[in-house]
């Protein structure tokens, strides 16, 4: 096979996955599109950009440290404890890409319900699919499946994408804002991506899917804003005496916890909370963390239907499963939270995408559906350039079509997970009861509850 | 900032009032400013040296062409749509401009000829300005995919009908209200497409709107632009515009208003024709080439 890699068309030689490429001839060339990052939402990009018969035509390269993994979760195996929340319309993003039958149940778990309600108040809010005339409210899926599903994707499309792997970035050469024909400067000479093996990519666009620590966004020096929430979030794998179809939502004093539905009768806890207490609960044996888990979901007080609102339009208070720990899950793990925005997400000939631009609370599982609609938005805008001849690393068209509206949409859900994150932050008494009173009046409201669930489901 | 193209066009492209009996292929003898130019041109000294100035500024979008660059992705959807429906091809796909050669008269720095480009035709930009073909030429050169498939002259329209050249489209955009003898530069633009081609024009209308926006407005009172860049008094009406291409012997095709909202600088397309419009025509296929 080795001995043949110089007959092998472009594509089959780039997509030999795992190992550096040496041959020379074949970088030579300009891509259109870089992406630096195979993650869920670089591969998400690639596998989209195949989608438009606009944007088909355009030469795509992914490059990652590690190669692009191609095996999901066996079923039957306990599901891989980080997984993420898929809106409707991440799930329609990856039908038309071609990458959604590999995610779908029984790989993901639809769920039709979503509960939010307080450990100290009586408020409490749910949403059901039905309400919006929907079947689904949104899917589970690990993000190892997701992963697996993308990358087999774009192992069929190498018509139009190559992967290149192991490729570490190590320099970023971009043009300058503007031109000044005096210093003989430029703002569309192509951006040079330079590689630690030596080799140099240049593209017509760089695409930065490299997370939150995106080495693209430091080399091409966009500034970011963070803080960080002081608290960590733990990640289980268990299991429930029931059926779970409901994403639950409690706000305990200490932070929020998740229990969504996975696969296979599994669910998966997301816990935030102060750094002490996780180091506690991370401490402890499966079984003794489930115990934790049922005391945090069923203790306190649950909450009654208010009866000063209408009957028909509230939803009565359902009461969460109880938890099990799960055998031959991995044991709880923690990791840190933290909100991070770029200033910009653009340049001249570069773009960040997903958590490389922005980082949120996990509370709502929004985070990586922020970074589909970013790859839905930069899809649209390189198939406009592609329809009216513009050059699709302009800054003008980066700005006025992916930048602007994206960071519009990601700064107000980043705005309002934050907002609600330290509405339910650690306090009693009178602002506890206000608060359990706001869920009252959401779960009454069924013009507001509808539009918080369609924000939710990314549909607004 | 800008108030519409109808301030931003700052193409030196003009015919001569004299007749091209004797086309000059350079500019050697001629005095300094005209120097600047290819012969035959009639704009005077102080005119090409503020064009020229403003000539190393035309791909800075924040600079006086700014209203250029956003009006660019409008007037290239409306020349693609002209130049595929005379073809018979499928507008909106990749390259549908593929392998049609396209005539870019007054291209100044370039913004529409890339465009083009980029969609598959096979340029030729023309302009009397020296300074902004080597812009352009320079522009192009970023990128070999542009560079392979645009070709920039210092010249004129006419210079280029006297050798006899031919394209399947012939664009002229923001030039016309520059030029001095507006019939002969019409037929041209005539002349110099195909049987079966298309032209696409635009420019500003000759209206008490565009006397406002163009030239008190932009001139006077933003100063966005030097003070005479525009003539009101040469501005064409769509009508006048029509009856010297079809007196040529093109027929129109369409039209267009073009409209840019002053709070986004964004452009759309529009009925209102009274300030800036674009308009398509069609050189009948049966029409015999000129000898």
């Amino acid at each position: 096979m080795k001995g043949m890699l110089p007959h092998l068309s472009r594509g089959q030689l780039l997509c030999s996955y795992g190992r550096s490429l040496s041959s020379a001839a074949a970088l030579d060339s300009i891509y259109d599109v870089a992406i630096i990052g195979g993650g869920m939402v670089g591969s998400a990009l690639a596998c989209a950009l195949g989608r438009s018969p606009l944007t088909e035509g355009l030469r795509v390269l992914v490059l990652d440290r590690a190669p692009l993994p191609e095996v999901s979760t066996p079923l039957g195996e306990a599901p891989e404890l980080r997984v993420s929340t898929l809106t409707p319309a991440s799930v329609r993003l990856f039908s038309e890409a071609g990458a959604w039958d590999d995610m779908a149940p029984p790989r993901s778990a639809p769920f039709q319900h979503m509960q939010v309600w307080d450990f100290g108040g009586n408020g409490f809010v749910r949403y059901s699919a039905a309400t919006a005339g929907l079947p689904v409210m949104g899917y589970v899926a690990e993000n190892r499946v997701i992963q697996a599903a993308l990358g087999k994707r774009l192992k069929q499309r190498t018509d139009f994408v190559d992967f290149m792997s192991p490729a570490v970035l190590q320099s970023l050469t971009l043009p300058a804002y503007a031109p000044d024909i005096q210093a003989g400067v430029q703002s569309n000479t192509l951006a040079e991506v330079g590689l630690e093996s030596g080799q140099t990519i240049k593209a017509r666009l760089v695409v930065g899917a490299d997370g939150a620590r995106s080495r693209t966004r430091q080399l091409a020096d966009l500034r970011t804003f963070s803080w960080s929430y002081h608290q960590r979030g733990i990640v289980a794998t268990v299991r429930t005496e029931r059926p779970n179809d409901t994403a639950w939502q409690r706000f305990l004093g200490t932070g929020p916890l998740a229990l969504l539905p996975v696969r296979d009768g599994y669910s998966n806890v997301v816990w935030s909370t102060s750094v002490a207490e996780a180091a506690r609960l991370e401490a402890l044996t499966p079984q003794e963390f489930a115990l934790n888990v049922n005391q945090a979901l069923q203790g306190g007080s649950m909450p009654a239907r208010n009866p000063m609102l209408p009957r028909a339009s509230s939803e009565d208070f359902a009461p969460p499963p109880t938890v099990f720990a799960a055998e031959g899950a991995k044991t709880q793990q923690s990791f840190p939270l933290a909100l991070l925005g770029s200033g910009r997400y653009v340049r001249p000939r570069l773009a960040l995408i997903g958590d490389a631009a922005h980082v949120v609370h996990p509370l709502a599982g929004q985070g990586v559906n922020l970074g589909f609609a970013d790859v839905q938005q930069l899809v649209d805008a390189l198939a406009h350039a592609v329809e009216t001849g513009r050059d699709i690393g302009e800054l003008g068209l980066l700005q006025d079509m992916y930048e602007s509206p994206r960071q519009q949409e990601n700064a107000s859900m980043m705005t309002a997970l934050d907002g609600l994150k330290r509405v339910f932050e650690p306090q009693d008494g009178l602002l506890a009861s206000l608060r359990g009173l706001g869920l009252d009046m959401i779960n009454g409201s069924s013009v507001m509850k509808r539009q918080i669930m369609k924000y939710a489901m990314g549909i607004a | 900032m800008s108030m519409g193209a109808a301030l931003s066009s700052s193409r030196g492209v003009h015919t001569s009032r004299r007749t091209h009996d004797v086309p000059q292929p350079s500019a050697a003898g001629t005095s300094a400013a005209a120097a600047q130019g290819p012969a035959g041109q009639s704009m005077d000294a102080q005119e090409v040296a503020k064009f020229e100035a403003m000539a190393s500024e035309w791909w800075d979008p924040d600079g006086p062409n700014g209203a250029l660059h956003t009006m660019n992705p409008l007037r290239t959807q409306f020349a693609r749509d002209a130049i595929c429906l005379a073809h018979g091809r499928e507008a909106r796909t990749v390259q549908p401009l593929r392998d049609l050669s396209v005539l870019d008269v007054g291209c100044g720095g370039g913004l529409f000829s890339e465009a083009l480009a980029r969609l598959g035709a096979d340029v030729t930009g023309v302009d009397t300005s020296a300074t902004a073909i080597s812009v352009a030429a320079t522009h192009a050169q970023a990128d070999p995919a542009v560079a392979s498939r645009t070709h920039y002259q210092n010249a004129t329209a006419e210079q280029l009908q006297q050798q006899g050249a031919h394209f399947d489209a012939v664009v002229a955009s923001e030039v016309i209200e520059h030029v001095s003898n507006v019939p002969e530069f019409c037929a041209s633009l005539v002349a110099l497409t195909r049987p079966g081609g298309s032209i696409v024009v635009s420019t500003i209308n000759r209206t008490n709107r565009s006397y406002a926006v163009a030239i008190v407005g932009a001139e006077q009172i933003m100063g966005l632009l030097p003070k005479g860049t525009h003539q009101w008094e040469r501005f064409i009406t769509p009508e006048e515009l029509q009856e010297h291409i079809e007196r040529a012997g093109a027929e129109r095709i369409g039209d267009s208003g073009m409209v840019m909202n002053p709070f986004t600088g964004h452009w759309t397309f529009s009925a209102d024709k009274a300030v800036n419009y674009i308009m398509s025509f069609r050189k009948p296929a049966e029409q015999q080439r000129n000898p």
